[in-house]
């Protein structure tokens, strides 16, 4: 019982800190962005503004919509991206529901929202949001692929080696730097697979070269388009923390090494350190999947995205799986 | 992927949307993402300038002319004074001359500079738009520190221009034209080296050269379908005479002509590079002498009171060649009539055809890549909505009423 109620307040405030951490994301990419093309920018609390602004807003419903879908579906697409900070491993404290779910629940609940997302849009009665969410749709469908394959050859790696713990969850490869125990051409496949997962961040946002979902030029704003108010914050919010979900998956799976244990600390400061030194290397992953990829690069087409992850990311992917388990296996 | 009892769906691109400079409408038929028909409805932003002209004398509607486009404001200016100049048999000093052209050129440059930014824009290369508004503010700048405005500059009269080229403007010239040539690679690297914007831009919104010459695409247009036209090459005016002007062409860069927007993207960065070649050659060959024939505006207008007949102007604007014919009548001080042609009412023609068989997402580059002057073409349009079911009238009924109109002018 006691257990559980612990569990129950770090995940409730894991959740806020999460969320407060999204917004502080969208702000400081915001910010970065603007240096990077030379511009002032605005200021790095600006996301938090517009959010507190947009909270304080009328939801207003389409007429041709599906009221109860549309109002519903930006919260559960919320709900479900905090869910998945649950299970990843904040530092060196343990997943608060680590035992119950690993990578594949994650992908899981990243597809969920997308879908989430995609209902939202596809619910407004809008024929440009339903371009936008027939879009949406597309790019998730892009995007599991190298996902998929990327998770599991990281869980046949697990398993093959015989990394203490499950091979499906984050954890297991916290606790074990994948990057130690295998050899040359191991490195080389680790290392394919780590840009190929932080290639996948822009599709899970929908920003940069895969801003197709929501592109404004094009379609205005997508799927987005009906929304007003708090429904468009909690939408703004879900894209933020999916950024900040992924880039944490991916700070988990490839980049765990902590901080406080390499200082030789011990105890709560440890924890502390290595709290926040988890949240820098996530804004770290976020910051180059996101930003500089957004700041480069225009945006594709949706069947260019398509073929983009299916083929060219997929085949990154199938490089780093076939080279990892030559490695593994010889 | 189609099925032929699939339904299409109707998704409008404008009047007002994020990926247009000016209001247009494309109603777009789309199965899927593809775009299956296109109507172009314009009509939004109609001022009946041209009326407006029929009662004030010549020279009051050299600064309305100047307000028929935001950008081309000189273009129109130099066509309306060159069609004055035509009837009035006026000579324009060479100096005169030599300004108009450099002023053209830094138009051109500030246009298409701008066009390159909003084309970047258009397909999601926000860094590269950016990149476009900060290079234009230089030129804006000059243009600021010759003719004292921004945007419409005031600078022509008829029988000459109102500003001269000081030593300072002279040098601030120089400096821009070294700036550009530092700065403008980025776009060149936009064009020959980005692999997403070229992935966007290629194939997209072809425009055949059959096709451009049957539907009458100008300028820019026309010349990433590969034709050779350009009035400073084929009919020179004011100083053009004395350059050496070559129509660019994309067979010419990269040995063959696709009529994509990518072609018209090459087209139009080249162009700034032969901008800056001609203000340089202009700078250099700058005759001495007055810039004015008749400084005295009362005089002027004696003048331009006694003089009769039709005359016209035609000049290469930034996005094509832009027509103007008027009328003066002897003993009337005001304007018989006046007609203005701009480009884009040429090149939105050819809409239609570069949409067939693309995909919405690229609907507004396409539409963006004639670099539409919506408020320049908006001339002539007539709908009988008000009393009829919204239909637009066509374009036989149009010629009609236009040759109506003229006899009836001609008459009375």
């Amino acid at each position: 019982m006691m257990t559980f109620l612990l569990k129950i307040i770090a995940g409730a405030a894991l959740m806020l800190l999460a969320g407060i951490f999204a917004i502080l994301f969208e702000g400081l990419d915001r910010v970065i962005h603007a240096k990077m093309q030379r511009r002032v920018g605005p200021p790095v609390l600006q996301a938090f503004y517009d959010l507190l602004k947009l909270l304080g807003k009328e939801n207003i419903t389409p007429r041709s919509g599906n009221k109860w879908m549309f109002n519903t579906a930006p919260w559960f697409s919320v709900a479900v991206t905090l869910l998945v900070f649950m299970y990843i491993p904040i530092g060196s404290l343990p997943a608060i529901l680590g035992n119950s779910g690993g990578l594949i629940l994650i992908i899981y609940l990243l597809g969920l929202s997308a879908v989430m997302m995609a209902l939202g849009g596809f619910s407004s009665g809008n024929p440009i949001a339903n371009v936008g969410a027939q879009r949406e749709m597309i790019l998730m469908m892009s995007y599991e692929l190298p996902l998929a394959v990327v998770v599991t050859t990281m869980a046949w790696l697990a398993y093959k080696l015989g990394l203490p713990g499950q091979p499906f969850s984050v954890e297991t490869f916290v606790a074990t730097p994948v990057w130690g125990v295998v050899g040359k051409a191991g490195i080389l496949g680790l290392l394919l697979l780590f840009v190929s997962l932080v290639l996948v961040v822009p599709g899970e946002t929908g920003k940069g070269i895969m801003d197709i979902p929501e592109a404004k030029t094009e379609i205005l704003e997508g799927l987005t388009i009906e929304y007003s108010g708090t429904n468009l914050a909690m939408i703004h919010l879900a894209i933020s923390l999916r950024a900040l979900a992924m880039s944490g998956v991916i700070v988990g799976l490839f980049i765990p090494w902590s901080l406080g244990a390499s200082l030789g600390l011990h105890g709560a400061v440890l924890f502390f350190i290595d709290f926040i030194w988890f949240w820098i290397k996530t804004f770290a992953v976020a910051i180059t999947g996101v930003t500089l990829i957004r700041t480069a690069f225009g945006r594709f087409k949706i069947w260019q995205a398509s073929y983009f992850y299916w083929i060219k990311i997929a085949g990154l992917a199938l490089a780093g799986m076939i080279l990892l388990s030559l490695d593994v296996l010889l | 992927m189609a099925s032929e009892n699939k339904k299409t769906y109707k998704i409008p691109i404008g009047p007002v949307h994020v990926g247009l400079k000016e209001p247009i409408t494309a109603w777009l038929d789309l199965d899927g993402e593809s775009i299956t028909n296109a109507t172009i409805r314009p009509g939004a932003i109609h001022r009946g300038i041209e009326f407006m002209a029929r009662d004030r004398n010549p020279i009051q509607v050299i600064s309305l002319s100047e307000r028929i486009c935001g950008i081309c404001s000189f273009s129109h200016v130099v066509c309306f004074v060159r069609a004055v100049e035509n009837v009035a048999d006026m000579p324009v000093p060479a100096r005169a001359q030599y300004i108009r052209a450099i002023v053209l050129e830094l138009e051109r440059i500030h246009s298409h500079v701008l066009w390159a930014g909003v084309a970047c824009y258009t397909i999601g290369f926000d860094s590269a738009f950016h990149l476009g508004m900060l290079l234009r503010e230089k030129v804006m700048d000059i243009l600021e520190a010759f003719t004292g405005n921004r945007v419409n500059y005031g600078m022509g009269t008829i029988g000459g221009v109102r500003w001269d080229v000081t030593p300072a403007v002279n040098q601030a010239l120089r400096d821009m034209i070294q700036y550009y040539r530092d700065e403008f690679d980025a776009f060149y690297d936009v064009v020959t080296e980005d692999p997403i914007a070229k992935a966007r831009m290629r194939d997209v919104g072809v425009l055949s050269r059959e096709d451009a010459i049957s539907y009458c695409a100008l300028g820019p247009t026309a010349r990433a379908s590969g034709i050779r036209c350009d009035l400073r090459w084929s009919a020179p005016y004011e100083a053009y005479g004395d350059m050496d002007i070559k129509p660019i062409v994309p067979q010419d860069y990269y040995g063959e002509v696709h009529g994509d927007v990518f072609d018209r993207f090459l087209v139009r960065v080249l162009e700034v590079y032969q901008s800056l070649d001609i203000i340089e050659a202009c700078l250099d060959g700058l005759p001495e002498g007055p810039i004015m024939t008749e400084p005295k505006i009362p005089k002027l207008l004696g003048q331009l009171k006694k003089a009769d007949g039709m005359g016209w102007g035609a000049i290469e604007a930034p996005r094509g060649d832009d027509t103007h014919v008027l009328k003066l009548t002897a003993g009337d001080e005001n304007v018989t009539w006046w007609k203005v042609r701009a480009p884009t009412y040429s090149n939105a023609v050819s809409w239609p055809i570069m949409f067939k068989n693309n995909e919405l997402a690229d609907a507004p580059l396409i539409i963006n890549s004639v670099d539409p002057c919506i408020s320049c073409m908006e001339r002539m349009l007539i709908t009988d909505k008000g009393q009829d079911t919204g239909k637009v009238v066509t374009k036989s009924e149009l010629l009609e009423r236009c040759r109506d109109k003229t006899r009836r002018l001609m008459q009375g």
